[in-house]
């Protein structure tokens, strides 16, 4: 039917001008997104005399690695990438730990009535620098500055509230019959939430866990007045970089390269849970 | 297998006395059906029985075991949710198995006994699909075969069939009657469907506020309801209602309706509706006790009343009429082919012998 043709001619051109709008967005959004990232990689394999030219070195002729043996070890870069695994890593178990335990229990026993719930969440609304002097005294009587124990307990406080809530809102969604089939079957409390809410709630708990861990892994003040020779992480030795008279770029590409790594892994590995965490559950069996 | 006895249950929900003072007994393998309008307390009731709601005052005895402290788990009870609640994460064999594996039983046994009941149940070849692959019904059947796999003592339906379409629903019905028979097991059935009621049940518990409102075999409830809403609740379509006064004339009783009619009752009820000479009572009769007048004697309890038909409902096998009497419009049923349009004459016979009068006040049947 030419009639037909034409309608479909038409619809076709109308996606393809869609299309062409879409590609654009995307190209420039992309752009904005990766254009640093390039720069930052190609800073950290170039050598010094190019960083300032004009016009600026788009690919260095000789490439060298040697700002990141400069960043891992003249600055210290490797202690602070140790520091910032173990205290991320422990952190985000902890609080991820904490979390899932708070969030079944606001979700299943009502805890703490209406209130709660919201009032941990409310935590989050509290700015760093209305606790971080306190902390700090009370972590310097308690022998806590500048130990890696230290961090931990603040960044799993600091990012429970996220992690409780998530899980909080994860729970909430789940039927509660699902539980209530494994009482009846002929399990307890603890039998039903480890044999069947926990593996259901598993996409909440890794999403939990990737926002708990990003956290930890970027979090620069608590780190800059919590720690100072031993305890350093990574985001804290990036103002070393920036000096008075000269200043490191190569290194600091070099070390942003790095930590970059772990979250690149991370989002990879999870990033099908990740949806369908983020979706809170909108899975159901 | 066991019989349940509840005693003065009291049991608040949400803010609500949901159960208020309950009693039952139901003897072994009985099937009790919990019927009633939403939130009537049906549901809260049969999850008091199961462990996950705790009763706040009363006792719950199962086989003779007072069961309010002891935790679901242990109460040796199997029940069917409405939503299904099969773990999604696990396959149908598992979901089945999963009430065994905590009873800690050798696989052998395990794999015997799932084999068993899938095959009792047609879906042995499920069992290694998740329940997200099965269609409604094929997951009703996992549900209850989670339940029959453990024997309990005590079997727990909550509403299971609200969720299937109405075909499959008269099937699955049938089946968890068949299922009945063949293991004989106590259960109890929560349901707001009537027909459901009816034709599974052994026993009827008609629960209304919370309270039980009548309880008896489906036909005793039936033909021998004792309250208005329990005359009003089963049966479809609807028993009519109608206003009337009684009245003596003559030495026998009969009812004055609003529209100035007088029907007089059977021979033989005087001694029963006598003290309620000269006051207002209702007269309920259900549509099937109402039909096409036929010629020859009208025998004792019968009523003929010349009427016009108002709305016509075929439904096949039966025709549903609506025509005015005593101010209201009421329903009969007659045959396919009695009634032809809107607006034509036509005789009704009144079986008043079925009929029963309630007290406006106190809304009992007399």
């Amino acid at each position: 039917m030419p009639s037909g043709k034409r309608a479909r001619r038409r619809r076709q051109g109308a996606l393809s001008f869609d299309n062409l709008v879409r590609v654009v967005y995307l190209g420039a959004f992309l752009i904005f997104l990766l254009a640093p990232l390039y720069w930052a990689v190609i800073t950290a394999i170039k050598p010094v005399d190019d960083y300032m030219t004009i016009p600026p070195v788009w690919f260095p002729e000789h490439p060298t690695l040697v700002h990141f043996t400069a960043a891992m070890f003249t600055y210290r870069g490797l202690v602070g990438l140790i520091n910032s695994a173990v205290v991320s890593v422990a952190a985000t178990a902890l609080s991820v730990l904490l979390g899932t335990l708070m969030g079944y229990s606001f979700a299943r026993f009502n805890t703490g009535g209406q209130h709660l719930s919201f009032w941990v969440l409310s935590q989050r609304f509290l700015p760093p620098v209305a606790v971080v002097l306190p902390v700090f005294l009370l972590y310097r009587n308690l022998g806590l500055n500048d130990t890696r124990l230290g961090l931990i307990l603040i960044y799993t406080v600091t990012s429970l509230p996220l992690s409780a809530w998530m899980m909080f809102a994860y729970f909430r969604q789940m039927p509660a019959e699902l539980e209530e089939a494994a009482l009846v079957d002929g399990y307890g409390r603890w039998g039903a939430l480890w044999k069947v809410a926990l593996p259901l709630a598993l996409p909440g708990i890794i999403a939990a866990a990737v926002f708990a861990f990003i956290f930890c892994w970027t979090e620069f003040f608590f780190a800059l007045i919590l720690t100072s020779r031993s305890a350093y992480t990574l985001p804290t030795i990036f103002r070393g970089f920036l000096g008075f008279q000269a200043s490191s770029y190569g290194e600091a590409s070099a070390l942003a390269i790095v930590s970059l790594v772990p979250s690149i892994i991370l989002g990879m590995l999870v990033q099908r849970h990740l949806v369908r965490g983020l979706t809170l559950g909108a899975v159901r069996g | 297998m066991a019989q349940l006895k509840i005693a003065g249950l009291h049991k608040h929900f949400r803010g609500v006395h949901a159960v208020r003072g309950v009693d039952l007994d139901i003897p072994d393998g009985e099937f009790t059906v919990l019927v009633g309008p939403s939130g009537c307390g049906k549901t809260t009731l049969l999850r008091t029985i199961a462990g996950l709601e705790e009763a706040d005052d009363g006792t719950i005895e199962i086989g003779g075991e007072v069961m309010n402290d002891v935790r679901p788990a242990d109460r040796d009870v199997a029940m069917v949710f409405q939503n299904y609640a099969l773990y999604p994460h696990m396959k149908v064999y598992k979901n089945i198995a999963f009430g065994l594996m905590a009873r800690k039983l050798s696989q052998s046994e395990i794999d015997a006994r799932v084999k068993r009941a899938a095959a009792m149940l047609g879906i042995a070849d499920l069992l290694e699909r998740l329940p997200r692959q099965l269609s409604g019904g094929q997951r009703q059947r996992v549900a209850i075969g989670r339940a029959i796999v453990r024997n309990p003592q005590l079997f727990l339906f909550d509403e299971p069939l609200s969720n299937l379409d109405a075909q499959l629903r008269d099937e699955m019905r049938s089946e968890i009657k068949r299922l009945h028979q063949e293991i004989g097991a106590t259960m109890i059935y929560v349901t707001h469907d009537q027909i459901e009621a009816m034709t599974l049940a052994d026993r009827i518990v008609l629960m209304r506020d919370g309270q039980i409102e009548q309880q008896g075999t489906p036909l005793d409830l039936f033909e021998r309801p004792a309250t208005r809403f329990v005359a009003g609740f089963l049966g479809s379509p609807k028993m009519n209602f109608i206003l009337a006064t009684a009245v003596e004339s003559g030495g026998a009783l009969g009812l004055q309706l609003g529209d100035g009619r007088g029907l007089a009752l059977p021979e033989g009820s005087r001694q029963r509706y006598a003290g309620m000479v000269g006051r207002k009572v209702v007269l309920g009769v259900r549509p099937e006790h109402m039909g096409r007048a036929r010629d020859g004697l009208q025998a004792n309890g019968h009523v003929r009343l010349a009427t016009v038909v108002e709305l016509i409902q075929p439904t096949g096998s039966r025709t549903y009429i609506t025509f005015p009497l005593g101010g209201t419009s009421v329903m009969a049923e007659v045959q396919p082919h009695d009634v032809q349009k809107p607006g034509d004459p036509i005789d009704i016979d009144l079986d008043l012998n079925r009929a029963v009068l309630i007290d406006p006040d106190t809304n009992r049947v007399i």
